[in-house]
């Protein structure tokens, strides 16, 4: 394919996931933004006032980077992870397959479209908590920066549970008894200097608490991790995330015979 | 000679062991009406799929106007237009959405791909519908809009895996039209059919497939001229005796002497029943194959 053939085929990629998801807005944009406001009033102002200070903030200030960084986690992750195994669920993913559009096309297209979930969601979760606090922002590149990359990064991980899922079942299997914990424990609610020394060694495996303290650094200037690790963290999972995707659509895992 | 289709020694071995293909060899020449026939899993869905890169084959080789589907992968696959037996579009999708998605996919702009899905929505009888979800759909146009979406990037090739499943005969006949006209534009049409008789009026040439091998791959012709027998149903306005006999012809009366069956061989004539029957006063009111010519064939080919 042309250069200009190759475009076309990815944006339409791209302008499909997002007809899709914001045409079933009620299934994706509104939830999120109901649960996060309910973040906000229960832990952030009704328990939080009782917390008092985290990392020199108000608790509420404290956990909105590690809440709206959750919300982007989850969406991208989900929205490729669902649409992909819908398309491939009803077969619509051979509308793909039989046209010349290469495969590398396919992966940034899906990709795309669950950054764009995951950053629309994002940037609602975001309007939202200033409704309840007010917002510093130390870093805005680090914070665009940070946010993108870990948008990518759990969009190429939905796109691989898609093609190795065979029911909606195993969708839902690693949002909720991998990302979800994983997430949690990441330092949204709280800091790592808060745990004893053993269980700060065991979160320093985990790589979401490396994005959401990257993240919470771009807006409060305060972290748990070296930033700059996490960016490197990052970097390196969705190389490889991007490879392995690639691999699996060149071999046909899940989609040819 | 560069055909539209050519396949070498094509082999399919599924991960459960099964041989779906083993060493297909087929051509079908540029501007064909090819007829691909085979009982349930003789191995049709296996080679249209390996066609349209849905199978992954084992091993041989596969080219498309020239072009290797593994070397030359892309250029292949825009000779293509691709009519699944089952419904593979996004049902939520409106139906001119589905139209010029898949043209996005082939790198065509969206203004061209509008202009395209107008016509041939127009073509199909769908253009009324182009705002309706797809999921709404009747059967028949669903595989309309299959056969729109196939086209929009104005394939050389089409294939058309089992279309008219299903469909009424109206609509059947139509829908033939359509391709018919398709064909004389010089589009390569390749049909798999259960229906033989469509196969028999539409098809020039033809492949029938049985448990992974081509057992026979000839015009249409050709085919229906190796055919030594045919029986034939004749209907009498008068009433002949159940026992009625002609020598060397076999003759079954039914019970009320109104219809008989008369199996009539190669070099012999059906002229020699009629005088029979005019020499008892019975008069042929109507007459019929007993079966379709094709079929007899396809049986006795798949029956070895």
């Amino acid at each position: 394919m042309k250069n200009s053939e190759i475009w076309i085929a990815f944006y339409t990629i791209l302008v499909r996931e997002i007809r899709r998801f914001t045409r079933i807005w009620p299934q994706t944009l509104l939830p999120p933004a109901i649960t996060m406001s309910l973040y906000f009033a229960i832990f952030g102002n009704l328990i939080g006032e009782r917390i008092g200070e985290m990392g020199g903030f108000s608790y509420m200030q404290y956990i909105v980077p590690g809440l709206i960084m959750m919300s982007v986690i989850t969406n991208s992750y989900s929205n490729v992870s669902s649409s992909f195994f819908s398309a491939k669920f009803q077969h619509s993913v051979q509308e793909l397959l039989v046209s010349p559009t290469p495969n590398w096309v396919i992966l940034l297209g899906y990709t795309l479209g669950g950054v764009s979930r995951g950053l629309c969601v994002g940037l609602i979760v975001t309007v939202l908590s200033l409704f309840f606090t007010h917002m510093a922002l130390e870093s805005l590149l680090l914070t665009i920066v940070v946010v993108c990359l870990t948008s990518v990064m759990f969009s190429l991980g939905g796109f691989v549970n898609a093609i190795y899922a065979r029911s909606f079942d195993d969708v839902s299997i690693v949002p909720t008894f991998i990302l979800t914990p994983l997430t949690y424990l990441g330092g949204v609610f709280y800091s790592i200097d808060l745990l004893p020394d053993f269980w700060q060694t065991v979160s320093m495996l985990n790589p979401v608490l490396y994005m959401v303290n990257a993240f919470r650094f771009g807006i409060l200037g305060v972290s748990d991790i070296n930033v700059y690790w996490a960016l490197v963290i990052v970097c390196v999972f969705i190389v490889v995330l991007f490879g392995f995707g690639l691999r699996l659509l060149n071999q046909g895992k899940g989609i040819r015979s | 000679m560069t055909y539209a289709i050519e396949i070498r020694d094509l082999k399919k071995r599924y991960e459960s062991g099964f041989e779906a293909l083993k060493g297909v060899d087929l051509t079908v020449e540029k501007g064909d009406f090819f007829a691909l026939l085979g009982p349930n899993g003789a191995g049709k869905s296996t080679t249209i799929g390996i066609l349209c890169s849905l199978v992954n084959k084992t091993s041989g080789q596969v080219s498309i106007f020239g072009k290797d589907i593994d070397q030359d992968f892309a250029k292949a696959k825009r000779h293509l237009g691709v009519v699944p037996q089952e419904f593979n579009f996004n049902v939520f999708e409106t139906v001119f959405n589905v139209v010029v998605t898949q043209a996005g996919f082939y790198g065509i702009s969206r203004a061209v791909a509008e202009g395209r899905a107008e016509k041939y929505l127009k073509q199909l009888d769908l253009w009324s519908k182009k705002d309706v979800q797809s999921r709404m759909l009747s059967g028949g146009m669903k595989r309309r809009l299959m056969i729109a979406r196939a086209l929009i990037h104005e394939p050389d090739v089409l294939i058309l895996d089992e279309p008219t499943a299903g469909v009424d005969i109206e609509l059947r006949r139509s829908m033939w039209e359509f391709i018919k006209k398709l064909n004389e534009q010089g589009t390569t049409i390749i049909l798999t059919t259960h229906y033989l008789e469509e196969a028999e009026q539409l098809c020039r040439n033809i492949a029938i497939i049985s448990a992974g091998e081509i057992v026979e791959n000839t015009s249409v012709k050709a085919l229906l001229k190796t055919l030594n027998q045919e029986t034939f149903i004749l209907d009498v306005d008068t009433p002949i005796p159940t026992d009625w006999t002609v020598t060397n012809y076999g003759v079954v009366v039914n019970q009320d002497g109104t219809s008989l069956e008369v199996e009539v061989t190669k070099g012999q004539s059906i002229n020699v029943i009629f005088q029979a029957l005019d020499a008892i006063s019975a008069n042929v009111v109507s007459m019929r194959n007993k079966s379709n010519r094709l079929e007899e064939l396809f049986v006795k080919l798949i029956k070895g």
